[in-house]
């Protein structure tokens, strides 16, 4: 089995979210990089788990991006995969990275293409619906459990107040939700093979972009919190009452 | 010309979630010029003419049974085919389960430009352009669509239901539906449960709480207000709580109209998970948690005594309201 996963460089959960140039970029500096947590968490360490029941599977990990970029690539190939490719450009709509990854799918015939649910940057979830659709595949989106058995896989999702579990022949594209698989530390055997796994650069291929960033805005905080004496909380009560018409 | 709103079903219903993409739709209709139009796949119970009230002039149906089960393929086809057939230079969809399934599917489907997770209504004073949260609720950016067809995909609980008189006019289409390759074998729906992602308000305990015996304050304040109930990681780490309540970066990322945390301290993965909700009353004993920085309303107090005196004076005032 050939399995492709789709990694995305995000800034540390603690960082400072603040931007430059009026607003129009992210200010990057200071800013630790990681790999999407979704990415690795669940998608990345998924395709492990299923390499080490079946030796013969191989595990591509791909990542659209500058050379900023290879850090966290080298890290995920420490957790595990077998090579890397990075797709060598910059650029903020998704249907262009999605459409990047597809053209490179197509030269592959992965039988599983894995993404992260969505990226704690953009948050949009649609790596994994666009690069479906580009290359006709199913696409099951937010799944938390994945089974392979022969030429198909059953998978379970995430729906409103519970859970669905299908049966669809690969080859496949899922979106990975908790569930999935857990984080995993590389140790130190990871980390000395990864320095020698083949980390391919491509240049990217000619598609369109769709949308464009005009700026962004920082949320502003919250002027302060209104705080109720602990012997007063029937005042609490009525402020959810009256001020937040919560009942 | 029109919009085209996707009106999301579970089990025969329209989604709560539908009806703000609905009325949603309807206002961008309204700066466009041009109509409000939805589409409803597979069987539903309600009675979609009444789909009207949300300012819907007609209702595209494809009634058929397979369709009550989402596979995206199928989906986007017939979405992307009816976009087609009513002249749609937008199609609205709610960012849930549904819409982070198919939204982009059917916009690389049409070619066209996605703004998934938008938080209000487009400017079309020079172009099109669509603001939309990021960073996990941090920031907002402001999209520029650059597409003849725009596809918008609204955030949950961000944009008011608004309703009018009104009837929709129904029309079949008629649309061959492609065969699924997707054969779902099981549900499971955990019942006598408000969806924590559905809820209006959420009730959530954390690691203050001490153990998994003390829950039944919290369960009888999720009660008075009809809430949902959640928890912090380290309460469903430690199997406190079902998984399926955990909310955070790593769970469910939520955005209640009312979010009320209980001996949570606020960690920011916590609060990944939580800071798109409208109003957040914090109760924790340490007046230094990171939590009360988000925080609306706050009580410094111990939950022990602070919940059930706050069930108390909640069911007072509504026992006193219904008379």
């Amino acid at each position: 089995m050939k399995i492709l996963v789709c990694l995305s460089k995000s800034p540390d959960t603690t960082s400072k979210i603040a931007f430059k140039d009026n607003n129009t970029l992210f200010e990057d500096a200071g800013v630790q990089w990681i790999i999407n947590p979704y990415d690795e968490w669940y998608a990345l360490v998924r395709a492990i788990e299923l390499k080490e029941k079946d030796v013969s599977t191989t595990i591509h990990l791909i990542t659209v991006g500058n050379a900023d970029c290879d850090a966290i690539i080298r890290k995920a190939l420490a957790i595990g995969g077998d090579e890397a490719i990075r797709i060598n450009v910059q650029n903020n709509d998704s249907y262009y990275i999605a459409a990047q990854i597809a053209e490179v799918a197509k030269q592959n015939n992965y039988d599983l293409i894995l993404t992260g649910k969505e990226s704690i940057d953009y948050n949009t979830s649609s790596i994994g619906g666009t690069i479906a659709e580009l290359l006709d595949m199913p696409f099951i989106s937010l799944a938390t459990k994945l089974v392979i058995e022969g030429s198909n896989a059953i998978v379970t999702r995430d729906i409103e107040g519970g859970e669905e579990t299908a049966e669809v022949s690969l080859p496949l594209v899922l979106s990975c939700a908790k569930g999935m698989a857990e984080q995993r530390i590389p140790n130190m055997r990871g980390i000395m093979a990864a320095r020698t796994k083949p980390l391919k650069v491509l240049e990217p291929a000619a598609i369109e972009t769709f949308t464009s960033v005009v700026n962004y805005e920082v949320k502003p905080a919250k002027t302060s919190v209104k705080l109720i004496a602990a012997d007063n909380v029937a005042e609490l009560a009525r402020l959810l009452h009256e001020e937040v018409k919560a009942f | 010309m029109s919009v085209l709103i996707f009106a999301d079903q579970a089990d025969g219903i329209i989604k709560k979630a539908s009806f703000e993409a609905l009325s949603y739709g309807n206002k961008v209709a309204a700066l466009l010029d041009t109509t409000a139009e939805a589409l409803v796949l597979g069987n539903v119970t309600d009675n979609v003419v009444t789909l009207g009230k949300y300012g819907i002039s007609k209702v595209h149906t494809i009634t058929d049974i397979s369709l009550n089960h989402l596979d995206t393929q199928v989906y986007a086809s017939l979405i992307a085919e009816a976009a087609g057939k009513t002249g749609a230079t937008v199609v609205v969809f709610s960012q849930n389960q549904t819409g982070k399934a198919i939204a982009a599917r059917v916009a690389a489907k049409l070619k066209a430009g996605l703004v998934a997770g938008a938080c209000a209504l487009p400017d079309v004073s020079s172009g099109f352009v669509v603001k939309k949260t990021v960073f996990s609720g941090k920031a907002y950016a402001n999209i520029s669509i650059n597409t003849p067809i725009k596809v918008i995909s609204l955030n949950p609980n961000s944009f008011p239901v608004t309703v009018a008189e009104g009837n929709a006019e129904v029309s079949v289409l008629n649309i061959n539906i492609p065969e699924s390759k997707v054969k779902v074998t099981n549900i499971n729906k955990i019942v006598g449960e408000i969806p924590l992602t559905e809820a209006d308000i959420v009730v959530s305990g954390g690691r203050g709480l001490r153990g998994p015996e003390n829950w039944g304050m919290i369960e009888a304040l999720a009660q008075s207000l009809h809430a949902a109930l959640a928890c912090s990681r380290p309460v469903a780490d430690a199997n406190w709580r079902p998984h399926h309540e955990h909310v955070g970066q790593t769970g469910y990322q939520i955005a209640p109209n009312l979010y009320i945390a209980i001996g949570i301290s606020g960690a920011i993965q916590h609060l990944a998970g939580v800071n798109r909700s409208k109003v957040i009353v914090v109760i924790n004993t340490d007046p230094e948690a990171p939590f009360f920085k988000s925080a609306d309303y706050g009580i410094v107090g111990d939950a022990f005594v602070v919940v059930p005196k706050l069930t108390e004076e909640i069911n007072k005032l509504i026992e006193k309201n219904s008379h």
